[in-house]
């Protein structure tokens, strides 16, 4: 995986981070597009509920989650803060919907930890790892893992 | 040097020379005197020698090499054209596409090729490769047919000169033909010595094979001088002979205006091939306006589908900001916006057509193969088939031309093996021996027909209904009630091979129904009619592009949806009354049909934005036999859109077949129709 390979030889990663809800996550740039504002997107039936629909990416039909509901967290109206990170997952592109994307950082490869045993609010299998810098925590994500098709496929379809 | 980045390029170009060579042939073996057919393969198969020994692939390089030589003896008229031999090059180039097809599938291009390499050797030789040709070969070989006037080889335009001027001067020139006797031990030596004898009377201007060649006795028994003498053609022939070991010399006149006209027919001469390369481009140039044009002379480059795919994504972009400033411009109202944006649209419309254009390849690309393979067939089964092709210029989107080489070729083979009888048979049959296989594409409406007919055995009704009832394909009793025609699209179906016996050509199990599936996944149709005894027709209907699709735009609540047009029979608005309930489902009386429906808002949970009125919108589509009618909120109408896949990630979303971007930038989604009727 790109990802790990990344983690161990590079001393240095440069991360977005963005929010959902409290927390601020991050994802290598390797893995970004582009980060895009929130635009019309159109519902595919029958889909998982955390699949918002697809989009019109310059010409490029794009399907769109929402991170929120595929972490299971609470659902709040968007705003104007609210983004779309169009990630690169194996060949295809996906844009994930977040609260806000805010930064670019540079962390130090060392400084990665596994996550911490406590369960959190967020299935551990998603978390690649834990980053702390000065006083704030990020939370580095497995892409893979958050686009798995598997899931997609096995989770029944309600949709809001 | 890394020639990767040329491979590519290589190997499109070898294929381009490979099916000039097979096509030529094609014409060659009906034209067998036609010198300008053998130089045509001739040039393609210099190039395409060149081209794979620079890439390093030897086999290939050689055994063009072999070929060519057969090919060098043809045009020199050492070696008579026969049908033995033409399948011998044919095999060559068999082998020679093998291994093409087996560098772009990133092999190494190796192929035992010493079987077909002996026998063009043995060509080359002009040794027999049967015993039964041995008396024709040998006779072809050491006493060529001579005609009156007819050059036996050809000259450059140096040499041209030389000759014209010599004439103007009041010498005469002679093709002197020499032959030395077989147990001739020191060849070079007589040569020689003719040599000496032909200066004496005259000049020698050329000779073939070339002088170095003689010398280096790399010559059979024969070999022509060119001279310009005053002397009679009878006392040069003579003097000639008085060199012993001479067994025979002929001398004939070289008439210049003969040789102008066949400009074609050029020097054999090995070490001057460079040289003679570059002499047969000029006079191609030359001849190609008014004599037989070389390939259709097109222009073209090579482009990758993946940047014409990349093109028309922004394209589409600019025509969704086109639509924007329309729509700017009519709120600004200014004179001059108004104009240039106008002008825009114009000109992005027809950009469009041009884009859309470029997709479209002649089937002429699948078609072009097919009559070396019909030969081949026919005569590995002794058949005598005639292949007429009609409508090759038709176009159809790469993506579909991509697809329907091998449902066609399984048709073909079909044809030729199941269909057409054996020539007694058809004797018998007072039918004429050759049979005829009719291969027809032409243009209708939004699709492509393709046709296979052939004059054969046609299918037998009761035959195939046994065969079906044995396979388990259906029961006797439903056996009864069947049409002709849905009897003989049985052999469609899985697991059916009508052939008495199991050839290698076609019939191994895996059958027609493979073809179906192909062409029912372009989001085409194939059926079949027969007639027993008179023949058989295939017709196959391609949509005419799988990437813009004609549909209806209808509205569900607030969403918007669209219907392909090719599933969709009529639109229709009922009252909520004349709905009926047949026990759980929802159905209508349509034209004395019971149709049942199916309300797309809750097949796709849309969600309830407003109230419905008391009518009911309904678009009636079908599957095959079935209907249904698909009951929405509002037509929109029907718009040429550009299809696109949803992406893998989203690959198994129900009931939905792909999306497209409307004019205003969003996507919609299309419905498939056959998901929804059961």
């Amino acid at each position: 995986m790109a990802e790990s390979a990344a983690l161990s030889t590079a001393s240095e990663l440069k991360v977005i981070i963005f929010q959902l809800v409290d927390k601020e996550y991050a994802l290598p740039v390797s893995q970004v597009r582009s980060i895009e504002k929130l635009q019309h997107i159109t519902r595919v039936p029958k889909t998982p509920h955390f699949v918002k629909g697809v989009l019109n990416l310059r010409g490029v039909v794009t399907p769109i989650i929402d991170l929120r509901l595929r972490f299971g967290l609470e659902q709040e109206p968007y705003s104007d803060s609210t983004r779309i990170i169009i990630a690169a997952a194996q060949e295809s592109e996906v844009g994930l919907i977040v609260d806000a994307a805010n930064d670019v950082l540079d962390i130090q490869a060392e400084s990665i930890e596994p996550q911490p045993e406590v369960a959190g609010t967020i299935d551990e299998e998603y978390i690649e790892g834990i980053v702390k810098i000065d006083k704030r925590l990020f939370i580095l994500l497995n892409l893979d893992k958050v686009l798995n098709p598997e899931e997609l496929n096995n989770t029944s379809g309600k949709e809001g | 040097m890394d020639m990767s980045q040329y491979l590519e390029v290589f190997i499109e170009e070898s294929k381009e020379h490979l099916q000039t060579c097979s096509e030529q042939l094609l014409e060659l073996e009906k034209n067998p005197e036609d010198l300008a057919i053998v130089n045509e393969i001739f040039r393609s198969a210099h190039t395409l020698k060149g081209m794979s020994a620079t890439m390093g692939y030897e086999d290939l390089a050689n055994l063009t090499h072999k070929m060519e030589n057969v090919l060098d003896g043809i045009r020199n008229e050492k070696i008579r054209v026969s049908t033995e031999i033409l399948d011998v090059v044919f095999q060559a180039v068999d082998d020679l596409e093998a291994m093409v097809f087996s560098i772009s599938d990133g092999g190494d291009g190796k192929r035992n090729i010493s079987e077909v390499v002996n026998k063009l050797m043995l060509i080359e030789k002009g040794e027999p490769l049967t015993e039964a040709l041995a008396k024709q070969e040998m006779s072809a070989a050491s006493a060529p047919e001579m005609q009156e006037g007819t050059l036996l080889i050809s000259y450059d335009e140096f040499e041209l000169t030389v000759l014209q001027q010599s004439r103007e001067q009041g010498f005469d020139s002679y093709e002197v033909t020499v032959q030395i006797r077989e147990d001739c031990l020191l060849k070079a030596v007589r040569v020689f010595m003719v040599f000496e004898v032909l200066e004496k009377a005259g000049e020698v201007i050329k000779s073939t094979p070339s002088a170095e060649k003689l010398e280096e006795e790399q010559f059979d028994r024969e070999f022509i001088v060119t001279l310009i003498t005053k002397e009679s053609a009878e006392d040069i022939c003579k003097k000639v002979m008085k060199v012993s070991e001479v067994e025979h010399a002929e001398c004939r006149p070289v008439i210049l205006e003969q040789n102008e006209n066949q400009p074609e027919n050029d020097s054999g001469n090995v070490p001057d091939e460079e040289k003679a390369d570059d002499i047969k481009t000029e006079e191609k140039k030359k001849v190609a306006p008014g004599t037989r044009p070389a390939g259709t002379g097109n222009k073209t480059i090579r482009v990758n589908i993946e940047r014409l795919d990349s093109l028309m994504n922004l394209f589409e972009e600019l025509v969704i900001d086109r639509g924007r400033l329309e729509q700017i411009s009519r709120e600004v109202n200014n004179q001059e916006l108004n104009e240039t944006v106008e002008r825009m649209s114009r000109i992005s419309g027809d950009l469009q057509n041009i884009i859309l254009n470029m997709r479209m390849v002649p089937v002429d690309t699948v078609f072009n193969r097919f009559p070396k393979m019909v030969r081949q067939l026919a005569r590995d089964l002794n058949k005598n088939i005639n292949l007429e092709i009609i409508g090759a210029e038709t176009e159809l989107d790469r993506t579909v031309i991509d697809e329907i080489g091998d449902p066609l070729v399984h048709l073909l083979r079909n044809a030729l093996d199941h269909g057409i009888e054996m020539p007694s048979v058809r004797r018998g049959k007072g039918k004429s021996e050759e049979g005829k296989v009719t291969l027809k594409a032409y243009h209708s409406g939004n699709y492509v027909f393709i046709e296979i007919e052939d004059d054969g055995a046609g299918m037998n009704r009761e035959k195939i209904l046994r065969k079906a009832i044995e396979k388990g394909i259906l029961s006797e009793q439903a056996s009864e009630t069947m049409t002709d025609k849905q009897v003989y699209n049985l052999i469609f179906a899985s697991g059916f091979s009508t052939a008495d016996q199991i050839s290698d050509i076609s019939g191994r199990g895996v059958g027609l129904d493979v073809v179906r599936n192909t062409i029912e996944s372009l989001g085409g149709a194939v059926s079949i009619d027969s007639q027993e005894g008179k023949g058989s027709v295939f017709s196959i209907q391609l949509p005419l592009t799988l990437s813009i699709i004609s549909v209806m735009l209808i509205e569900i609540q607030k969403e918007k949806y669209a219907i392909p047009l090719s599933s969709i029979i009529e639109t229709a608005i009922i009252k909520k009354s004349e709905v009926l309930n047949a026990h759980s489902q929802k159905v209508i009386d349509f034209r004395g049909r019971v149709v049942p429906l199916v309300f797309l808002k809750e097949v796709l949970e849309v969600p309830q934005m407003f109230e419905e009125d008391e009518f009911y919108s309904l678009v009636m589509v079908r599957k095959g036999d079935k209907m249904a009618g698909l009951v929405v909120d509002r037509f929109i109408g029907q718009q040429e859109i550009v299809l696109k896949a949803l992406g893998s990630y989203l690959q198994s979303a129900f009931a939905i077949s792909g999306a497209t971007i409307l004019g205003d930038g969003q996507v919609a989604l299309i419905i498939d129709c056959n998901a929804l009727i059961k």
